[in-house]
């Protein structure tokens, strides 16, 4: 059976299932309800198939490696390579699109009759099939179509909700960032084509060693921005806090948990595997831009008070630190440092699977609010604990596990990384000292101000008293959101727990590459459930698991038992100094966050505008009302787009100069272009 | 003997904190020329409090219901995680900085939430308060740790504190540093001066008090029983890591008589200057704080490079 799965048929079969699933939707789009149980069975079968594949070829002898048909066009081949970096992100993508799937069957019953739910099953199958492609494909050619069906797949989901226009807007922006990225991308494997001769990945690999220094570096910066604008990297961010939040709440939590890893699957195949080696500040680069990625994420997330647009920002954070990983992995790869390069490999891809588990929790959580509620503004929230109450403690387990709160997943990604840019800044070697000074500074922080963020989210969304009429009837989600959310939440202790064998298994993901062959002596042991890295330092997930349940049960079972037996409880208002307590009494998101953001309004660039309405206009003595309007400046909008958007205006209208519109002209330039070329090629 | 010593390893930090307590609150007693109350009086309090009955808010969940369990739940474990008289515990092997300084939030990030629960103006601001400095103590935190793993060549508290005792003295210019600024994050994160006011609730910038203003009984109990075990584990990491000397390594009965007196000696000394700045020194205002904790990372900062 095994064997079947892990063939080019089983790709086949996965891939097939996908595309039933469109094509089915497509056929079944009249009938809602039929629509949506088509292509949710086959995005659940196709996504369960897949996991089985990703986790056989994950543990498989050799990689998969096979070209579908021959094309007399002899630079686009449809070949697949199966390796087990290509098959771990093939298993976190089914994985993850399972469980959305699985809580997508009850969340699209309110787009019925409404949108259309077959072009929805469309589209979304589709999208899932790019992102399996785009990690599969290794034909330069090849892989840039898998990468458009992924990106045009996803706009389509993004504009789904298409009756309101603030969705239109982020689709729109999203379409022309996600493009702007695939141009940088085009021209880096033109670039390479041109050196190496191919758009085969493993003749790109061949003859790197023949590409000029100088060409590498153009490919090395056009890779890290196109690659970068998927992975949303501040500031190509732009996009991602707008798009994320318009799409279907189980399309954004497979695109904030799965598609933005694309870019760092990316990342890792061109520098780690493609161009090796390189010079060192490659991986400086990296580093600080998953430094400032992880804390400016972090801080607009705090500013937010619209539930996705929150978590969209995490995403950023979570890339940044993924991208730290990474970035400490190509510095100790050019430092002649691959064992723990290693570390870092192992700590940037256990963070891609743990933010994959427990971002798509969180979207899908705050989806069921969104639906209970209609409303995305976390200030109307409040209560909803009482109301939905497993939502609550689903959204509590991926807070604490995004928060790096022991004994879920997050920790020991965040753990992984913290040691290796620990060992970065103990590296003998002075010049790169401070930029992982800098790395772990900003990781400290980010770490810091995560968790006041997510107190907030889940103080404002789900604690205290309800602030509106919609919060106050709200009710616990359906069956397969819940089992969806369930299972993504189990896995986020599980990933925790099991932390010793994952990185175990990562371990052995990066065993794969060149750099990591035939390695000495690993910097990092994984050893019945411990992760050890060096001498230096060590945690074993297990104890820490036991030792909070048992204290936890000590405790309560001490108190409630043994001390305290006879005492009774009595339920009474909340204290408020003799006052009537209104919902308004209540801390807000906006409040919560409010001292944290006059600290850094050097960065955030708060504003507040203030408006005061008098009863008599002249004597100014007794206001009507008051307004105050509290926002940010978007530093990125007022100083790097809206000037690169002034110029883009202004260049094009001196090009329209060209245009005159008459013939005669067009046919001078053709003969222009012709004698051009003729003149050149002679 | 060892054996004796791992059970009580756990029970060290509940049952040695209230006294902490109370001899901070009689050096201030006697500084403000005041008698005060014995040293045992947190004990009684606390006594007090468990054979109280409870009045909980009709707005709170169950995350109220649960947090002091918790909060108190993670003290004991982070006590049984860090050398305390002896550098042997069973517990050594699992004594890492960064799961130590992360299962500490978890306190906090309870604490936070149970402020909110209830739907006090006064709670929530307190946690907003709170998330805002322990987010930026954070730093100045694992990075005054983390010069003690450069130095030492590990982040195990156990290991640290055997390698800081035999490390040349000259080599300790950095840890001296990094002493300074855990010493404000001490402050900090127990919520003492001039962060916040640990003897009342009635005053505008209030903290930790007015998180668990809405708590009484059995649980009030456990949440102060929970903020004395932080405290006398911030004390007692930075007595036993900063200035390990006097630490037991294998059990002899001289060994434990050198221990506990050099322990007694320096945790006395930690609360002696606690007391006098809380007697000498004004509140901060809240948004002085940053530029204190900010003090505590770049103090870190250049001890790593002292040690560079």
């Amino acid at each position: 059976m095994i064997e079947f799965i892990i063939s080019p048929d089983g790709v086949a079969v996965l891939l097939l299932l996908f595309l039933l699933g469109a094509v089915g939707s497509a056929l079944l789009k009249n009938n809602d309800e039929l629509a949506n149980y088509w292509s949710s069975f086959f995005a659940i079968a196709g996504s369960l198939w897949g996991v089985l594949f990703g986790l056989g070829s994950l543990f498989a002898a050799r990689p998969l490696l096979f070209t579908i048909g021959a094309f007399p066009f002899s630079l686009l081949q449809f070949s697949f390579l199966i390796d087990k970096l290509a098959a771990f992100f093939i298993f976190i993508i089914c994985l993850i699109a399972l469980f959305c799937s699985l809580y997508g069957i009850d969340y699209v019953k309110h787009y019925y009759r409404k949108y259309s739910i077959g072009s929805l099953g469309v589209f979304y199958n589709l999208f899932i099939i790019g992102m399996l492609l785009v990690v599969t494909a290794t034909n330069g050619l090849f892989f840039l179509l898998a990468w458009e069906i992924m990106s045009v797949a996803s706009f389509f989901l993004v504009i789904y909700d298409r009756h309101e226009p603030e969705n239109i807007r982020a689709g729109q922006l999203y379409l022309i960032m996600t493009h702007v990225g695939t141009a940088f991308i085009i021209a880096a494997f033109l670039l390479l084509y041109k050196f190496t001769g191919s758009f085969e990945f493993s003749l790109i690999r061949n003859g790197a060693a023949t590409i000029p220094g100088s060409v590498k570096n153009a490919v090395f910066i056009l890779s890290l921005v196109g690659f970068g604008t998927k992975a949303g990297i501040i500031p190509l961010h732009i996009w991602l806090p707008g798009a994320h939040p318009a799409a279907p709440s189980h399309v954004s939590g497979l695109m904030s948990g799965v598609m933005i890893k694309t870019g760092i699957y990316m990342m890792i195949r061109v520098f780690l595997d493609l161009l090796q080696p390189f010079p060192l500040w490659w991986g400086v680069v990296v580093l600080i831009t998953g430094a400032v990625s992880s804390l400016l994420g972090v801080l607009y997330a705090l500013t937010e008070h619209d539930i996705k647009k929150l978590l969209a920002y995490h995403s950023i954070e979570n890339i940044g630190i993924i991208l730290l990983g990474l970035g400490s992995v190509l510095t100790f790869l050019s430092l002649q440092l691959p064992a723990l390069a290693l570390l870092g490999l192992v700590a940037s891809l256990f963070h891609t699977l743990n933010h994959a588990t427990f971002k798509s929790l969180l979207f899908l959580s705050a989806g069921s609010v969104i639906n209970e509620t209609h409303t995305r503004n976390m200030e109307e929230y409040g209560g909803l604990i009482k109301s939905m109450p497993q939502t609550a403690l689903l959204f509590l387990i991926g807070s604490m596990a995004i928060t790096a709160l022991p004994p879920f997943n997050g920790f020991f990604s965040e753990w992984l990384t913290f040691q290796s840019l620990f060992q970065g800044i103990a590296t003998p070697n002075s010049e790169v000292i401070w930029i992982f000074v800098i790395a772990a500074g900003a990781l400290v922080f980010t770490g810091g101000l995560a968790l006041a963020c997510f107190v907030k989210a889940f103080g404002a969304i789900f604690l205290a008293r309800p602030r509106s009429d919609e919060a106050k009837h709200a009710g616990e989600s359906s069956p397969f959101m819940l089992a969806g959310m369930w299972s993504l939440g189990a896995l986020s202790l599980l990933f925790g727990v099991g932390s010793g064998y994952v990185s175990q298994a990562l371990q052995a993901v990066g065993g794969e590459f060149a750099a990591f062959q035939n390695l000495p002596s690993p910097f990092l042991h994984t050893e019945g459930g411990w992760i050890a890295a060096g001498g230096f330092s060590s945690v074993f997930a297990p104890a820490i698991f036991l030792a909070l349940l048992l204290a936890l049960f000590a405790v309560v079972f001490t108190v409630n038992h043994l001390i305290s037996r006879q005492q009774t409880i009595k339920t009474g208002p909340t204290w408020n100094c003799g006052t009537d307590l209104t919902p308004r009494m209540e801390i807000t998101s906006t409040g919560f966050a409010r001292s944290i953001i006059l600290i850094f309004k050097g960065i955030l660039k708060p504003t507040m505008q203030k408006a005061v309405e008098y009863r008599d206009g002249e004597s100014r003595y007794l206001p009507k009302s008051r307004m105050i309007k509290l926002g940010m400046n978007d530093i990125y909008e007022k100083y790097l787009y809206e000037p690169a958007q002034a110029f883009v205006l202004k260049f094009s209208l001196y090009a329209k100069k060209v245009q005159s519109g008459l013939i005669n002209m067009y046919i001078l330039y053709i003969l222009i272009a012709l004698l051009g070329v003729l003149f050149f090629s002679l | 003997m060892n054996i004796i010593f791992d059970i009580l390893q756990p029970l060290f930090v509940p049952l040695l904190s209230p006294l902490v307590l109370g001899i901070i609150k009689k050096i201030k007693a006697k500084l403000q020329n005041r008698q005060g109350a014995g040293v045992l009086q947190p004990y009684r309090d606390l006594w007090k409090l468990f054979h109280k009955d409870e009045v909980i808010s009709q707005d709170a969940s169950w995350i109220f219901r649960m947090a002091p369990y918790i909060i108190f739940a993670v003290t004991l474990i982070v006590g049984a995680f860090i050398p305390i008289f002896n550098l042997s515990a069973f517990t050594a092997p699992f004594g890492d900085l960064l799961t130590v300084v992360y299962l500490l939030a978890i306190g906090t990030f309870f604490l936070a939430l149970a402020g909110i629960d209830t739907g006090s103006a006064f709670g929530g601001f307190a946690s907003s308060r709170e998330m805002t400095v322990s987010a930026l103590a954070e730093g100045g935190l694992i990075f005054s740790f983390f010069i003690l793993a450069l130095v030492s060549g590990s982040t195990n508290l156990f290991t640290i504190a055997d390698s800081i005792i035999v490390a040349n003295i000259s080599s300790l210019q950095p840890v001296i540093l990094a002493g300074l600024g855990y010493f404000i994050v001490l402050l900090a994160e127990s919520g003492r001066y001039p962060f916040d006011n640990p003897a009342t609730h009635l005053e505008l910038t209030m903290i930790h008090e007015a998180m668990i203003l809405e708590y009484s009984g059995r649980r009030l109990a456990l949440m102060e029983w929970a903020a004395a075990n932080k405290l006398f584990i911030f004390m007692t990491l930075g007595a036993n890591l900063f200035i390990p000397w006097g630490l037991m390594h294998t059990f002899s009965w001289g060994a434990l008589a050198v221990a506990v007196a050099v322990f007694t000696l320096k945790l006395s000394a930690f609360c002696c200057a606690i007391a006098f700045i809380e007697s000498g020194l004004a509140k901060f205002r809240f948004f002085r704080l940053p530029d204190l904790l900010i003090v505590s990372f770049i103090l870190n900062i250049v001890a790593i490079g002292l040690i560079k």
